[in-house]
């Protein structure tokens, strides 16, 4: 259980995020739409303070971080948590595949080298890539790295996945094996959180779809509802635009 | 002009090379201190800690704004008047410690412009999958980092193995300093400076080479 409340987060006079306030249960899956510039990206970055938010409090079990009072120990705790997949893949350029995944296991949760290898080689194999586990990203493709992106964020085995636009950075040939991959990732009943633009995809696989504009959530709903029936006009005109 | 005395040139050079290993012994003592000094001070011109950051700022502008031998001379002749217990203070160690404060300070600078050029997403992934600052310091910006520099890297060490020709103002007998005695003793100036200096630039090729086969090294090891 994921509680989010009085989520703020401000650049200057900009009020990227307004007051965010959000419940996800255990096993749900989140899908978050909307405009550019919206704050979808920053909502999911401020979840494990990558940015700092300037107000709010996150809870994630019996771990509570006020942003008022947010020490480092308690952002560690948070980061351990939850587990981030970006947009631009961000995998460890001097790891290989393989290191990649056993990085955060090994000196993160403190596995030993063979039980984190034996976790890597599952997950491998699990996103089809064991053939290419002792390959630096360098070598990889995008839709390769995103996977491994994705691998790394699953051997995690966080409370909640933060996932942001996994597949427009992507060339539109890797598309589909990425969307594939986080389609399993999501009938496995991950908890996960997801920024994106691929209507169809959420519409598949999401419990519950936001709609975010101007920092705020405008509204939200089963997919079939909020996609066949919105009830804003701004969520109306923004399907509109995007079909 | 008169010929040169071929025969004394090749009576000199096992001469020379006997200091070779001191020499090199030098430039290598200073180069491990002066790697673990940059590399602490670029961390900390990275990470900015208080106080201690206007120190590091400090020391850098020292020591890249005034020349080697002044600092050498400040060291061995200078420091052991105002502090006693460095009255004993040999050549060689004074040499050493003088190239390693140098050098340092040089290399603390490409270090931080390597580890600043590391992509921010680096940083970002560490922190994302729970990495302390240091964790992400240590795994994963520093080594990619050290790529970057070291090829400049090791052209601080070749100006170091050159530079501890100063060392013989400091009274240290290394290849300078012996070439120097044998030259006063056989008033071939010409011959036994020539012989050094081919020597040293020996020493050099061969690192170049080695330094190309380590850069080459390197950016195989990013696209396997
Ligand atoms: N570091 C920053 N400094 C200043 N402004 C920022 C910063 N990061 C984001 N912003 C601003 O915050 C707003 C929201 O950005 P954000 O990236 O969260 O939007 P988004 O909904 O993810 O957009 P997109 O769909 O384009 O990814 C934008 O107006 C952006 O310019
Ligand atoms: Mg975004």
């Amino acid at each position: 259980m994921i509680r989010i409340r009085g989520l703020t987060k401000r650049y200057g006079a900009n009020t990227v995020l307004d007051a965010i306030d959000l419940d996800i249960e255990a096993g749900e899956r989140v899908v978050i739409i909307g405009p550019s510039g919206t704050g979808k990206s920053t909502l999911l970055r401020c979840v494990n303070y990558l940015d700092r938010p300037d107000i709010g409090v996150i809870r994630i079990g019996d771990l509570t971080v006020d942003a008022a009072k947010a020490r480092p120990a308690e952002i560690l705790a948070l980061r351990r948590r939850t587990a981030f997949v970006f947009q631009n893949y961000s995998l460890f350029a001097n790891r290989t595949a393989r290191e990649n995944i056993t990085e955060a296991l090994i000196t993160v949760q403190g596995k030993s080298r063979e039980e984190a290898d034996a976790r890597a080689d599952a997950i491998l194999l699990d996103i089809g890539l064991a053939d290419r586990a002792n390959a630096y990203p360098a070598a990889l493709s995008g839709g390769q790295q995103q996977r491994i992106g994705i691998g790394r964020a699953m051997a995690l085995d966080a409370g909640l996945m933060l996932i942001d636009e996994p597949t427009s950075a992507l060339d539109p040939e890797w598309v589909g094996e990425v969307l594939d991959l986080m389609r399993r990732v999501a009938e496995r009943r991950q908890t996960m959180l997801i920024v994106t633009h691929e209507m169809q995809f959420a519409r598949e696989i999401a419990d519950r779809v936001i709609f975010m504009d101007g920092g705020r959530i405008v509204e939200q709903g089963p997919p079939a509802q909020l996609f066949d029936a919105p009830r804003d006009k701004r969520t109306e005109s923004f399907l509109r635009r995007v079909r | 002009m008169r010929a040169l005395d071929l025969d004394y040139m090749l009576g000199l050079v096992p001469v020379i090379l006997g200091y070779v290993p001191l020499t090199l012994g030098m430039a290598l003592a200073a180069m491990v201190g002066a790697l673990a000094l940059a590399s602490l001070m670029a961390v900390e011109r990275v990470v900015r800690v208080p106080v201690l950051d206007g120190v590091v700022q400090l020391f850098i502008s020292f020591f890249r704004g005034t020349p080697l031998l002044v600092q050498l001379f400040l060291f061995y002749y200078g420091l052991p008047q105002i502090i006693p217990v460095l009255a004993g203070i040999n050549g060689v160690t004074a040499a050493i410690l003088g190239l390693t404060l140098h050098f340092s300070a040089y290399m603390a600078e490409s270090i931080r412009a390597a580890i600043l050029g590391v992509d921010r997403s680096q940083w970002e992934a560490a922190q994302a999958v729970g990495m302390t600052q240091t964790q992400s310091m240590r795994r994963i910006i520093l080594p990619q980092a050290a790529r970057v520099a070291a090829p400049t890297l090791v052209n601080y060490f070749i100006d170091m193995i050159k530079s501890t020709s100063l060392a013989f103002t400091l009274g240290v007998t290394e290849m300078m300093g012996a070439t120097q005695k044998e030259a006063a003793g056989s008033f071939l100036y010409f011959e036994a400076f020539l012989v050094v200096a081919v020597l040293y630039w020996a020493i050099v090729e061969i690192l170049s080479f080695l330094q190309k086969r380590l850069e080459f090294h390197l950016t195989k090891a990013l696209a396997r």
